[in-house]
């Protein structure tokens, strides 16, 4: 699925690099503990956190995940966006909590990568 | 100059993880015991310890450091190391701003304050090992607004940590060192000054890890100097 179809269904508000919505997900990743994104996480993957701080953004480039969903109507600091902006990395937000907002990606196909 | 081995980051009964037998004469006499000449008092979000540490100290003849360890909004811990109670106290006003939950002592266990003598006088009711709402950076510039040395604590190890929560070192933060609970692995180096200290809970940890430098006295501002490498003062191997 594509991320443009995701914005759609779950009502996301993109934030950043609206014009690289047009990426195939190949899955997904939830955790808050940046290294470990930086560890497990896959490409193409789409990212789950509550994390707000840029060095996101940095690890999302790093892994080339296909994007960031803030869950609970996170905003993401203003040199999030920046960076974001420049290295091209989607940056939604979700008003559902992060059990909620898997449970729908999980429903629309959107699955784990199992380890 | 003269050779001081510190460690630099120890708790007392006040933070809810540690033992309750982290007092301040019992703190003060192992740490002289395993050969410490200075020690940081860093526990979570609050310094309501200091006070009866460094009366202990003085008695005791050890200097001790007036310190907090304070938790990012991002779940980063910081440590503070300042030149004086009352800076310290600065920042203790402005964590307690910011921290607005409750401890609840069956979960996460009482959260003492003591005299000198380790008789409680009182409990701290706040959630200490919860997070401030403080950005790091926020965090980094109260500390040197009260002229106070920042470090990244324990980067060493997964949860809580800098390089933990946020997977990489942020350009520009403005550290004054980074911490580590294990010393360097050989070639391992970063781009800031590091020290190494035990973050003891428990009596039999303390000075389990420590930093020795070549300073004239056991001051904060000596310490800052060592990290920078002026005027001869420096950190040297244990």
């Amino acid at each position: 699925m594509k991320l443009t179809e995701l914005v759609q269904k779950l009502n996301l508000s993109v934030r950043s690099a609206k014009a690289h919505l047009d990426r195939e997900v190949t899955g997904g990743y939830a955790s808050d503990l940046l290294s470990d994104v930086l560890a497990n996480s896959k490409e193409g993957n789409l990212w789950i956190t509550l994390q707000i701080h840029q060095n996101i953004v940095g690890v999302a480039s790093m892994k080339d995940l296909a994007g960031i969903i803030l869950v609970n109507s996170r905003e993401p600091e203003s040199e999030t966006l920046e960076k974001a902006e420049k290295q091209k990395v989607p940056i939604m937000v979700s008003e559902m909590p992060t059990f909620e907002l898997i449970g729908m990606l999980y429903s629309l196909g959107v699955v784990g990568t199992k380890q | 100059m003269k050779k001081i081995r510190a460690d630099l980051h120890l708790h007392t009964c006040l933070s809810p993880c540690a033992d309750n037998q982290m007092q301040p004469t019992a703190i003060v006499k192992q740490a002289k015991n395993v050969g410490l000449d200075m020690i940081g008092i860093c526990d979570h979000n609050s310094a309501e310890n200091v006070s009866a540490m460094m009366k202990a100290g003085k008695r005791e003849g050890l200097a001790v450091i007036p310190g907090i360890e304070i938790t990012s909004r991002e779940e980063v811990h910081i440590l503070g190391l300042f030149n004086t109670e009352q800076d310290l106290i600065h920042i203790q006003d402005i964590i307690y701003q910011n921290l607005t939950s409750q401890n609840d002592e069956q979960a996460f266990g009482p959260q003492l304050v003591v005299d000198e003598y380790g008789n409680v006088v009182g409990k701290n009711s706040r959630l200490l090992i919860g997070a401030t709402n403080l950005t790091i950076d926020q965090i980094i510039e109260m500390i040197h607004q009260w002229a106070g040395l920042a470090i990244a604590a324990h980067i060493d190890r997964q949860r809580f940590s800098l390089i933990g929560q946020l997977g990489f070192i942020p350009k520009g933060l403005k550290l004054d060192a980074l911490e580590v609970s294990n010393p360097l692995p050989a070639g391992k180096e970063y781009d800031y000054p590091v020290v190494t200290s035990s973050d003891a809970h428990f009596l039999e940890d303390i000075g389990k890890s420590y930093t020795c430098f070549m300073i004239e006295d056991t001051s904060v501002k000596e310490i800052g100097k060592a990290l920078r490498c002026e005027l001869g003062r420096m950190v040297v191997s244990n």
